[in-house]
């Protein structure tokens, strides 16, 4: 086992991991906030609005990340190029990169799933504090952002660090999109070197030390806001 | 009318249509999904029997197997274990003096796929016989049941409506998962779509399509499962 | 517990059911490669390697299979054993030959630059200076880019040739940089048509570019080596290397000597 390469490509490797961590970021603030109107919207919206939900959920949740992706990239990257004058607009340096295609296709996923478990949380907010809010003459607005959100949000937390963890595992598809991620830095050192296993175990432990961190974070942040039983 | 013609010559299941790979790939998907499935339940009824089972060096090394498969991504598990499994495979024989064995792809990729499920597996397996009411197992014991009897009529049909939620969680899972073998080279859904939009440059028709074909597997998984659930349930007090 | 070992001898017996008979395998990456070797929508492997693959086998007298795997997992996977031959249009490189043994060359092709079609375009430092380059990861192009390239232009890897030239036509990429057979395949086809032209063939370097392409072995399976070279031989002596290669192309691929 030789790992003398690691010598040359730790730049590389420490890019690599940036841009995984920068992808998770995008993706699970971004699909966060997605998530949210999403599971409102099957919870307290009208009809149509919870039929377009449903709707995205089960297809975002029912078809593989990977097709999601190549469908985004290849898909729609070669119809973009029938809009007139796209490649002199300002979008075009965005969406020349594959990293604008990974990021939006991580979002719409982990909105989708992230959505299903706010919907759970949502549903399982005591009734009686939202009923106190309302006697309390707190407008529907209010009684969302001070009780019903954080209330779900604080049930939902050990959820929302597991389903962190399984976006940071789903990063790597980004490779076959032409994304430089640590996966692609391990890629090219195998290209390069030869090397079948040495890259790949190397990357690893970059990604269970990216993992134990998240999960490190939510324990700390679920001990901040103790749940009363 | 030209492009929907043009669509529907695409997709025709007959050549030069590519709708016949692209079922041909599908029903790949379902085979290893399934063969891995079946695996991942040897594995992980084993794996959550072991845990349970009290001894020490077991319970390390099955925790190990768990945390470890759990925590890495599955791509990584997938490449690495498709060229290191075979390899490390045959070395292990190789010191037994046993003949070299080659197998085809497909039995690679259910292996490892199987491999990986294994893992998720034993934690939705012990779970559910965790949640097996302790008394029904001493009344067997009670009764003079050996192991392999109490499993067979106490504890399997009792961890069954436990475990079906999980399990198909697993099953869907399995199926999306399946598509990552695409990047070791193995043909199955995920693959077939890409050949035939890199031969036909119609990439966005094929995906679309083969994003269709996964949401149709996924669909009537569910409806199967929840007749199976319905099936296993019978004679439980339904919750109100 | 008697379940268990029953099942594992059960899977044994399968896995060794499946034992290898007397018949040589050779991988070939499994996605689209014109005109060397791309499977119809029937699922056919064809193309020129394919037609070569089967001459060979021919002289040889041997069953031949076909392993499908990807482009990066072809030297891995040989060393393992799931195949004996990679039969994937693999330059015979001094890289390369460090970890695996090759046969002789069955052909030999420049590698050349293609760009849009309506820009000034060329084959030099100068010309893809600041520009993007498209390149298929683990090939000898991308080992020429490292060497000459590589301070004045930028590389997007691609799994697949077959990708950069999507990204070409659709302008995210200025340059795809390959086998100049290939990427003429595509210059005829109706996407490259409309879109891109011939840049040129960059400077050759035959300690990077390889001595042509050849087929992959293990470097213990010398038996092997000799039939493959003796077979080889035999199909361009005996002219059918000359028919198949009419039947793909107008001139002759074998190169120089």
């Amino acid at each position: 086992m030789t790992f003398t390469w690691m010598a040359s490509y730790w730049p590389l490797l420490l890019a690599g991991a940036a841009q995984t961590v920068l992808l998770l970021a995008i993706s699970v603030v971004a699909g966060f906030a997605i998530a949210i109107g999403l599971a409102f919207a099957q919870v307290s919206g009208g009809p149509l609005v919870r039929y377009f939900a449903r709707g995205y959920c089960t297809f975002f949740r029912g078809t593989p990340l990977l097709i999601q992706l190549w469908l985004l990239y290849y898909g729609v990257g070669s119809l973009l190029p029938m809009i007139p004058g796209i490649r002199q607009s300002l979008f075009w340096p965005m969406l020349r990169e594959g990293f604008f295609f990974a990021a939006v296709s991580f979002t719409l996923n982990y909105a989708a799933y992230e959505a299903e478990v706010l919907r759970g949380a949502l549903l399982a907010v005591p009734k009686g504090e939202l009923e106190a809010g309302r006697a309390f003459g707190m407008s529907r607005f209010t009684l969302t952002r001070r009780i019903w959100l954080p209330r779900a949000i604080r049930i939902a937390l050990p959820t929302i660090g597991g389903e962190i963890v399984m976006q940071l595992k789903a990063t790597p598809l980004a490779f076959t999109v032409t994304v430089m991620d640590l996966y692609a830095v391990a890629s090219k050192v195998r290209q390069d070197t030869l090397l079948v296993y040495e890259p790949l175990i190397v990357v690893t432990v970059f990604y269970l030390i990216l993992t134990a961190t998240i999960a490190r974070v939510f324990r700390q942040l679920e001990a901040k806001v103790p749940v009363r039983r | 009318m030209a492009a929907t013609q043009g669509i529907l010559e695409l997709l025709s299941p007959y050549p030069p249509g590519w709708g016949g790979t692209l079922l041909v790939g599908a029903v790949s998907t379902i085979a290893i999904s399934a063969g891995a499935f079946l695996i991942g339940l040897l594995l992980g009824t084993g794996g959550a029997l072991g845990k349970l089972s009290g001894n020490r060096p077991l319970r390390l090394v099955l925790d190990l197997y768990t945390t470890a498969i759990r925590a890495i991504p599955e791509l990584i598990l997938i490449v690495g274990l498709y060229y290191a499994g075979m390899d490390g495979l045959n070395r292990l024989l190789a010191t037994f003096r046993l003949p070299v064995i080659e197998v085809n792809g497909f039995i690679v990729a259910v292996a490892v796929l199987g491999f990986v499920q294994g893992a998720y597996m034993t934690e939705v397996l012990r779970g559910a016989i965790l949640a097996i009411p302790a008394g029904e197992i001493e009344a067997a014991k009670a009764f003079g049941m050996g192991p392999q009897l109490r499993f067979r009529r106490i504890i399997l049909p009792a961890l069954l409506p436990n475990a079906l939620p999980g399990l198909a969680n697993l099953w869907m899972s399995i199926t999306k998962d399946s598509a990552l073998v695409a990047v070791v080279g193995y043909q199955e859904l995920a693959l077939a779509t890409r050949l035939a939009g890199a031969s036909t440059k119609h990439y966005f028709i094929f995906f679309l399509a083969a994003a269709l074909l996964y949401l149709a597997i996924t669909l009537v998984s569910n409806v199967v499962f929840s007749l199976i659930e319905r099936h296993v349930r019978r004679g439980q007090p339904k919750p109100v | 517990m008697k379940l268990l070992p029953m099942l594992l001898a059960g899977v044994t017996l399968a896995f060794s059911a499946i034992t290898a008979q007397a018949e040589v395998r050779f991988g070939i990456m499994n996605e689209s490669y014109p005109p060397f070797f791309a499977k119809d929508a029937s699922g056919q492997w064809q193309g020129w390697e394919i037609d070569l693959m089967n001459a060979v086998c021919g002289e040889m007298k041997e069953q031949c299979s076909i392993v499908e795997l990807s482009w990066d997992g072809l030297i891995p996977a040989l060393q393992s054993k799931k195949f004996d031959v990679i039969w994937s249009s693999m330059s015979n490189t001094p890289e390369r030959s460090k970890v695996i043994d090759f046969t002789d060359k069955y052909y030999n092709t420049p590698s050349t630059l293609i760009g849009p079609k309506d820009e000034k375009v060329g084959a030099s430092a100068e010309d893809v200076k600041g520009k993007t380059i498209g390149i298929q990861v683990s090939t000898i192009q991308s080992d020429y880019f490292k060497k000459y390239f590589a301070g004045v232009a930028d590389e997007k890897t691609y799994q697949t040739l077959d990708e950069a030239f999507q990204d070409l036509a659709a302008g995210r990429i200025d340059y795809v940089f390959g086998d100049s057979l290939a990427l003429d395949a595509f210059l005829k086809s109706d996407s490259g048509k409309d879109c891109c032209a011939k840049a040129g063939d960059v400077a050759d370097d035959k300690e990077i570019l390889g001595a042509g392409v050849s087929g992959g072995l293990r470097k213990e399976d010398t038996e092997l080596k000799v039939k493959l070279n003796a077979a080889i031989a035999a199909v361009r002596a005996s002219g059918k290397y000359d028919e198949i290669t009419k039947k793909y192309f107008d001139f002759d691929i074998y190169g120089a000597k």
